[in-house]
């Protein structure tokens, strides 16, 4: 009923790539440019996504569907497209939350407005759908792995970096130089493993760290929250702009620690559920060679002495002991509850925690533990924040304010103290 | 002197202190949205006070926000500003409650300073009783003095406006007492507050009520004094705080009074918003449009001339009353739209008086009534008939063209729409409870404008960039309603963006469909809502093709009663029993109250009492005393889920070795409570079961809920523990589940995340349970894999108790058995329900939703409502099982989806039995489900029926969807 991406497609037909995170994807989609596929990653906003969104599918259902699938159909529609040449491509975690039937609500979407023959590709690891012409080979694998640790650390010393540079727009320079340098090599095979990533993950943090800075002080603000809701800014009404033009250093934690998140329940479920021995030992196995690159970005920015190095995400897990149990596996689970405490440990004790309206899991993880978080860390001040189309910017601007007014009052109190 | 600002979304304040923070000046003023003008005016009366003197000033409230940034003027924010003020003026205070207009906000001060600020989706604010008072046609003060008078109060769901009115309006309709409602307005602002915003925090200590209901209305502190057992105080100037706060701020900054008052009164808004093309090009458009629309027109008579034979038709709608008379022919006669003040029975009984006078030669021979007023009007002035209002439209829609194929009607609070295939329906759709892009909602917005609905709808037309506002709820649209003003939005683009967010609402929320292939050939618009040219012009745009609006088109409701009872009339000549102007005169109308005595639920009775012995009762769940002759009094042989019910309640445990243990009845545990009752008897436990849920048991629970927009079988939960607790039960068994039973008939067997988790969310916002002398066992296990599962209880008991492995072993297995037997029993019976019901020639309704919608404060009584609809009732799980797997066209990886699934692949092929679907609000997953099921009724001819519930109580709504589904079912022919 569906079609299908041969691999005659793979020549001539061009995917279309929703955008969660620019950072991560501008530089990840080269890995699939660097394996011969024809992608785009997109870049459309604005109103139109939003009312193709609410145009075909649910109303009910949660914001990042509506803004994922009308992107790609607003794109499809007003973008200079072939639709017989055209793949799109969404990914699909497996868990017990919605965010698993994008795809189908992406074809039933697609239906509806006579694109049903358009493939779409269901990026998963869990073998959930084949394509024929689209296969996760090791080596994109790899190199995705490689692209994200890029993207994790470009993201977090720019946001260490921007609000307190001299010359405005150095670190925005500098991640726009990495990306093409880094694009450039993933096209020649190369910077992916091994010394010469580690090469990169060191120049790229002495470069950040030679951006002339002012020493002022800011008031420090995670985000945390669902994955979609928490990268994109087309999402979050442009929340790391707002703070940032607020007076504040942002922190996101890295789109890593839930790769290995999600890797790492299978272990938890085979304790808790039974299950195979080999997948839960394969896991493990995996997971530690992760963890090795993981330690490699992490040492670069130690080495260079400037920067609040995130812990491993081994120590992250830690966090959760006594409050949240590893079983808690849908959405962002367990880990989005230790990014809090992380974030309060590492003096980002200011949160905003974003979610779509009625996200299943954030109800447990998210407004369910903010009592329990602010109990173990008095200093938190956590602020949840409901997206939807019909969310007004008024009203979420009014609840951060309340926020910042609060940690303005701490970091003045702590000025005090000090 | 130090000025505070505080605009908030309905009012502006104004405060100026002198150096020493004396109050020396204070004004309080609503701004209709004129926000720089209220603000020159308010400047300008303190220029006297400041001039001379070096003048501080900043900004505070929600409006206020753009202000201060296009005029660089320092903001406070409004919870910030009242805490500075009350730490300020009131040291002693311990927590502050503030009511503002749109906004509610608790903040606890002392050691642990905590502001807690309401979500976007929650009533209980200024707004809101202003909204309730106006349904009561009351103003603030005069609500504030009926409530004093109010004997007792209603259970109102008070999460969102729109809940609410959904609870009220039947209750108004039904002739409930008006203060009584008014008292149950406000009590349900306290628990909205309370619940929202304490989540788990106790009020205690020295409370200050602050913002302007609580100051303007005594009976509101009352409210609050009482639930929370204590003596809160309301200080001078608490309408004040947030502008005394933003005063005293120290972030306030110097100003030049006179250079801001020039720029306030230069001030202009760049326009920010988003547009629409405008919805008529040009006026010569608009000529042809209204051209067009001039020739759908019904058949008419004039009523002077006329002499001889009539039929009446009354549409009873939740606001309007509509009436009209037809001669023999079906030719209009005479009509009326109006509004109902509150009191429909006043208006029929006027509206009556009025026709016999004017007309004596019209004879009134039968009448007919709909509408949510539908049974009140027919006992109040004795009609001969009634018809169910989905009935009544299409009936009316039919008449004036034979041919049509699809006909939606915009109503004051409804939209109903049919689809008609060879001359049947062949769906329906009606709104929920929450999408209220109706009629009532333009005209509240209007009116809140300074417009009436129709100078709004004149206005739209003329709208060169409408705002695009979305389709979104009342709620919502208030807040982006003010964002477009503060972005710029003239009134006239407001009000057409309302006008395309109706008809976008009612296309993609309620048919879920935007294209007209699919709608039909021959569309027929109804309803006053579309006598709204601008409404009318969106639809035809936004589905890009014409459609046809009959100049009545507010009247057709009426007008297919008229018809029904001419038809009636001529095929059946019933005796007339309409009341006539002579026993008019001696109408009596009087209500009373009282709690019926059938059995425990006490349901409250509303009685209305007429002359000559008729009368209505409302309230009641069951027929029991109500109607003894319906009253089916062994409930099982019909119902499954009486079945369920007594069957949970009757499982047998004994006084076990190793003591007690809790279950609490909810979620996973309407399945399962068979499966651990066993597994814990058998071990040595005695279990103790919560009890079946009731609004108490949500009350009780209320203050611990984190999340206000989470399912209300999770809020439920709460309850439950806690009365556990209550019951001195120590040890509470609740385990957590990515994972439910393995059926095999999906792509996995997962849980909803809420299902799966919510004893982490319990564990952690019920303070009770961190006692060191309660234990509440959470972990994660699943009834899915039989084999792994005794390792796994063993793993978890041994660390609690002494338990043995062989012990745990024995347990499972019974466990097991236990449940099968549950299981089969449910399915037996459920097979001989069937039977019953095709001996007695009843429809058969699959009530289809989770196991716990099986639980009577869940699901309201749905049930027995079918039960007197003379329905048969059955669940999913009776038939599912009877289902082969079978791919579908989405992810199917959840075990109570699946069932859910194969339900409804079981109903299509079976000619007696249609699904009615449960859906909880806030239930993401269903919105999946809901879709899907439709998709797989409408392969075999069937029609969808879904149902979402939450706390409210009424079921004045679920009726008419349940009568529709039946009338619509009579209606077919016949093979």
């Amino acid at each position: 009923m569906s079609t299908p991406f041969t691999k005659e497609m793979k020549k001539d037909y061009t995917i279309l790539i929703p955008n969660m995170s620019p950072i991560h994807f501008n530089i990840a989609k080269e890995v699939f440019v660097n394996h011969g596929y024809k992608v785009v990653l997109l870049d459309n906003q604005g109103p139109n996504v939003i009312r193709e969104g609410l145009r075909y599918v649910h109303n009910d259902i949660c914001y990042p569907a509506q803004l994922v699938i009308g992107q790609l159909i607003d794109a499809i529609k007003h973008g200079d497209y072939d639709t017989n040449k055209i793949a799109l491509v969404i990914t699909q975690t497996g868990g017990g939350c919605r965010a698993s039937n994008y795809l189908f609500l992406l074809r039933k979407a697609l239906e509806k407005c006579n694109l049903g023959h358009v493939p779409v590709i269901s990026l998963n690891l869990k073998g959930m759908e084949k394509n024929p012409g689209f296969k996760l080979t090791f080596f994109i694998l790899l190199q995705a792995y490689s692209a994200f640790v890029y993207g994790d650390l470009l993201m977090a010393l720019a946001n260490q970096t921007r609000p307190y540079e001299t010359k405005a727009g150095e670190a925005d320079a500098l991640v726009a130089k990495w990306t093409e340098y880094l694009s450039d090599c993933f096209a020649h095979n190369r910077g992916y493993i091994g010394w010469a990533m580690k090469r990169n993950l060191n120049r790229i943090c002495d470069e950040f760290a030679l951006i002339e800075t002012k020493k002022v002080e800011k008031i420090k603000v995670g985000i945390v929250g669902e994955i979609y809701m928490k990268y994109s800014p087309l999402g979050n009404n442009h929340l790391q702009d707002y703070l940032e033009a607020q007076g504040c250093e942002v922190m996101v934690p890295s789109l890593m620690g839930f790769l290995y998140y999600g890797a790492d329940n299978a272990i938890t479920d085979r304790k808790y559920y039974g299950g195979r021995f080999i997948s839960a030992k394969l896991t493990q196995f995996v997971l530690k060679q992760l963890y090795k690159v993981e330690k490699m970005s992490r040492q670069a920015m130690l080495k260079s002495g400037k920067f609040t190095v995130p812990i491993p995400y081994t120590e992250m897990k830690k966090l959760d002991e006594g409050l949240l149990d590893y079983g808690v596996k849908m959405g962002e689970g367990w880990l989005l509850t230790a990014e809090m405490l992380d974030l309060v440990h590492s003096g980002y004790t200011n949160i905003v925690c974003t979610q779509p309206f009625g996200c299943l899991p954030n109800h447990i993880v998210a407004k369910g533990m903010i009592r329990a978080v602010t109990e173990r860390t008095k200093e938190a001040n956590i602020v949840p924040i409901d997206y939807d189309p019909s969310a007004t910017g008024v009203n979420q601007e009014n609840r951060i304010k309340l926020m910042l007014a609060i940690a303005r009052e701490n970091l003045e109190k702590n000025k005090e103290n000090a | 002197m130090k000025i505070g600002l505080d605009v908030g979304s309905t009012t502006m304040k104004c405060v100026v202190l002198n150096e020493a923070l004396d109050v020396i000046h204070t004004e309080y003023k609503r701004h209709y949205s004129q926000i720089s003008e209220t603000a020159v005016s308010m400047l300008s009366g303190i220029r006297n006070i400041c001039s001379g003197n070096e003048t501080t000033l900043a900004v505070s409230g929600s409006a206020g926000m753009g202000l201060s940034q296009n005029l660089k003027l320092s903001f406070v924010q409004e919870v910030y500003a009242t805490r500075l003020a009350v730490t300020n003026y009131l040291p002693h205070t311990d927590v502050v409650i503030e009511l503002g207009g749109e906004d509610a906000k608790i903040l606890f001060l002392g050691q642990n300073m905590e502001v807690r600020m309401n979500g976007t989706c929650a009533g209980g604010t200024g707004s809101f009783i202003d909204q309730m008072a106006s349904l009561l046609h009351v103003d603030q003060d005069e609500m504030n003095s009926l409530a004093m008078q109010a004997k007792q109060s209603y259970s109102i769901a008070s999460r969102c406006g729109v809940f609410a009115k959904s609870d009220i309006q039947p209750l108004l309709n039904q002739g409930a007492e008006k203060c009584d409602i008014a008292l149950s307005v406000l009590q349900s602002v306290v628990n909205q507050s309370i619940g929202g915003l304490a989540q788990g925090r106790p009020i205690t200590g020295q409370v200050v009520y602050l913002g302007g209901p609580l100051t303007f209305l005594s009976e509101l502190r009352k409210a609050f004094d009482t639930t929370l057992h204590l003596q809160g105080i309301c200080p001078e100037n608490s309408l004040y705080y947030v502008a005394l706060g933003t005063a005293l701020s120290s972030s306030a900054e110097l100003v030049d009074l006179e250079q801001l008052i020039y720029n306030l009164e230069h001030y202009e808004v760049a326009k920010a918003f988003t547009s629409i093309p405008p919805l008529f090009e040009s006026p010569a458009a608009y000529e042809a449009f209204k051209q067009r629309h001039s020739k759908a027109s019904l058949p008419k008579a004039n009523p002077e001339l006329y002499d001889g034979q009539a039929f009446l038709g009354v549409d009873a709608g939740s606001t309007t009353i509509k009436a009209c008379v037809i001669d023999p022919e079906g030719r209009l006669l005479y009509s009326r739209y109006q509004p109902n003040n509150g009191n429909p029975i006043q208006a029929v009984k006027e509206f009556l008086t009025n026709f016999y006078t004017t007309y004596p030669k019209i004879r009134l021979e039968k009448a007919c009534s709909t509408g949510y007023g539908e049974h009140l009007m027919q006992n109040a002035f004795a009609f001969e008939y009634s018809l169910v209002e989905t009935m009544a439209h299409y009936k009316s829609a039919r008449t004036f063209k034979n041919d049509v194929d699809f006909i939606i009607d915009i109503g004051g609070q409804d939209i109903k729409c049919f689809k008609i295939k060879e001359g049947t329906i062949d769906d329906i759709f009606l709104n929920e409870a929450c999408s209220s892009g109706c009629g009532s909602f333009l005209q509240t917005f209007s009116n809140a404008l300074g417009y009436s609905a129709e100078e709004a709808a004149k206005l739209a037309i003329k709208a060169q960039s409408p705002v695009d506002l979305g389709s979104r709820c009342t709620v919502f649209m208030n807040s982006s309603v003010k964002q477009a003003q503060k972005d710029g939005a003239s009134v006239a683009d407001i009000f057409a963006g309302l006008a395309i967010s109706v008809v976008k609402n009612a296309l993609y929320k309620v048919i879920r469909s935007t294209d007209p292939s699919m709608l039909g050939q021959h569309i027929v618009v109804q309803g006053g809502t579309f006598l709204n040219d601008a409404v009318l012009r969106a639809f035809e745009s936004e589905l890009g093709c014409e459609v046809i609006r009959i100049d009545e088109a507010g009247i057709m409701g009426a007008y297919g009663c008229a018809l029904h009872a001419r038809d009636q009339h001529q095929a059946v000549p019933l005796q007339r029993t309409l009341l006539q102007l002579p026993q008019l005169e001696h109408f009596v109308h009087r209500t009373k109250t009282t709690h019926c005595k059938g059995c425990a639920n006490n349901c409250l009775l509303t009685i209305n009492i007429f002359d000559e012995g008729r009368k209505l009762v409302s309230g009641n769940k069951c027929d029991r005393l109500v109607s003894p002759e319906t009253f089916i009094n062994n409930p099982e042989s019909l119902n499954i889920y009486a079945f369920k019910q007594k069957y949970l309640s009757e499982l047998e445990t004994s006084k076990g070795k190793r003591g007690q243990i809790g279950l609490p009845l909810q979620l996973s545990f309407y399945e399962q409570l068979p499966f651990w009752t066993a597994f814990f008897t058998q071990l040595g436990f005695e279990v103790v079961t919560s009890h079946a849920s009731t609004r108490e048991t949500y009350l009780k629970g209320q203050s611990t809920i984190p999340s206000d927009t989470i399912c209300y079988p999770a809020k439920l939960m709460h309850g439950h523990i806690k009365e556990l607790l209550e019951m001195g039960v120590k040890t509470i068994f609740y385990p957590c589940s990515s994972y439910n039973l393995d059926e095999a008939k999906g792509d996995n067997h997962f849980n909803c995340p809420v299902v799966a988790y919510y004893p982490e969310v319990l564990r952690h916002n019920i303070s009770e349970l961190q006692d060191p002398s309660i234990t509440f066992i959470s972990d994660y296990l699943s009834l899915g894999d039989r084999s792994f599962l005794p390792k796994r209880m063993h793993q978890i008991l041994s660390s609690y108790f002494d338990v043995t492995k062989q012990e745990i072993r024995w347990a499972v297995r019974s466990a097991y058995d236990a449940l099968e037997a549950y299981q089969k029993s449910v399915r037996t019976q459920g097979q001989a329900i069937i039977e019953n019901a095709r001996k007695r020639n009843w429809p058969i309704m699959v009530l289809a939703g989770r196991p716990y919608h099986a639980d009577a404060e869940v699901n309201h009584g749905i049930d027995q409502l079918l039960i007197q609809c003379g329905c048969a009732v059955i669940s999913e799980d009776v038939v599912a099982y009877k289902m082969e797997k079978q791919q579908r066209r989405v992810l199917n990886q959840w075990t109570y989806h699946a069932r859910m699934y194969d339900a409804a692949r079981y109903v299509s092929n079976e000619d007696d039995m249609q699904i009615i679907q449960l859906v909880s609000f806030g239930c993401g997953l269903d919105a999946v489900t809901s879709d899907e099921i439709r998709e797989i009724l409408q392969k075999a001819d069937k029609i969808y029926t879904q149902i979402k519930i939450d706390e409210i109580a009424n079921l004045g709504a679920v009726k008419i969807r349940i009568r529709s589904l039946l009338a619509a079912l009579q209606e077919a022919p016949k093979e």
